[in-house]
């Protein structure tokens, strides 16, 4: 507790705007370079696709959606943009949290809730948001952020959506964030 | 100077890798400023009381937008070379209402449970581990929602050619659309805020 005190305090988020336009130099860096947008559950497909690969790959090869992740099998799963992406998001995330003192393990709640049944939540609501991701070929990252700044009809459509669906249910789950 | 560079073949696939680990970390790193490793930031853009969500991915998809468009008008970018994920209608509509629950429900997206896990957040850990699991069944189901998932097929379709509006109009619009957001953010968040400001604590 004393330590605590002495500690230096966590620094405050970045203004909204000046980190949206971060973002936004991020995102249109990787157009300029790469001639593709950002990305997050492509490369956790990946992952998925490689474990399952690596039980059954026989099984693996003759279904649809982990076929297209294997290619054509000579190249490791893991030789692929979005992952090596993931793992610099994982980087970049930690040095930014480490250098402002937000390195701190905990489960974010509201106060109406108790821990567990956050974490039951928060698996639960991932499962789900994993589901979604893959029927609309992409999440936040390679579909709202990314199409949204191209344009890309499919990914507002989907952007609007999540909106929608996250308003719609967000009655449901106010006791664990207010 | 051609860009996108990758596509006009000035690095191998194998330095792409390395560009990829890079640009990674700068998106991780701008995503932890704004707070996205916080589950309590992310679910309050539902609730009002918070509109960080809306205003960083707004602000962020006008920044890449603006410069995507002056770069093609000075002939600097080959915009028809930036990969565009095909549009199904149906597909990307129930994703993403279905996304759209498991969001406010666990909080995360998979970018920003990604930022959660390394800073610590143990529910971020849980969302990673539940999407990871969601893929799986998805991927399991996947041979009995294969017609599905393919329907409503568009193609390669943008917002210009759907709508019949030139680029720099509608690049116009987006940009007014998305100012008169974030005045109406600014207006919310005071209103709900104070509503929320106990139980917010």
């Amino acid at each position: 507790m004393f330590k605590s005190i002495k500690e230096k305090k966590a620094e405050p988020f970045m203004n909204p705007y000046k980190a949206g336009i971060g973002l936004g130099l991020v995102l249109l860096l990787a157009f300029v370079i790469m001639g593709r947008g950002l990305g997050a559950s492509g490369a956790f497909t990946s992952l998925v696709t490689a474990g399952v690969n690596a039980v059954d790959s026989v099984h693996a090869q003759n279904n649809g959606m982990y076929s297209s992740y294997i290619g054509d099998g000579k190249v490791s799963i893991f030789k692929d943009w979005l992952v090596f992406e993931v793992l610099g998001v994982f980087a970049g995330g930690f040095i930014s949290g480490f250098f402002a003192r937000r390195i701190k393990k905990d489960v974010e709640h509201g106060p109406r809730i108790t821990n567990k049944k956050r974490l039951f939540f928060a698996f639960t609501g991932g499962m789900i948001m994993g589901i979604g991701a893959k029927f609309a070929r992409g999440c936040t990252s390679g579909q709202a952020l990314t199409g949204g700044a191209l344009l890309n009809a499919g990914s507002w459509i989907f952007m609007l959506a999540i909106f929608a669906g996250a308003y719609a249910f967000a009655y449901f789950f106010r006791r664990q964030w207010i | 100077m051609n860009a996108p560079f990758y596509k006009y073949d000035i690095f191998s696939f194998d330095q792409s890798l390395i560009i990829a680990f890079i640009i990674g970390i700068a998106f991780g790193f701008f995503l932890e400023r704004a707070g996205f490793g916080s589950s309590k930031k992310l679910a309050a853009q539902f609730y009002f009381y918070d509109m960080t969500v809306f205003k960083v991915m707004f602000t962020a998809i006008i920044t890449a937008m603006l410069g995507l468009f002056w770069l093609s008008y000075f002939g600097f970018v080959n915009i028809y070379l930036i990969e565009l994920i095909p549009t199904y209608v149906l597909p990307q509509l129930i994703g993403g209402l279905i996304f759209g629950v498991g969001f406010v429900m666990g909080g995360f997206c998979p970018g920003t449970c990604a930022v959660a896990v390394t800073t610590g957040k143990i529910d971020g850990l849980f969302t990673l581990f539940g999407m990871m699991f969601g893929i799986f069944i998805f991927g399991e189901g996947f041979p009995l929602i294969e017609n599905f998932y393919y329907s409503t097929n568009a193609g390669e379709l943008t917002l210009t050619e759907y709508l019949n509006i030139p680029y720099g109009v509608l690049v116009f619009i987006i940009v007014i659309i998305a100012l008169l957001g974030f005045y109406g953010a600014e207006i919310l968040e005071k209103k709900f805020s104070k509503k929320y400001e106990k139980l917010a604590r």
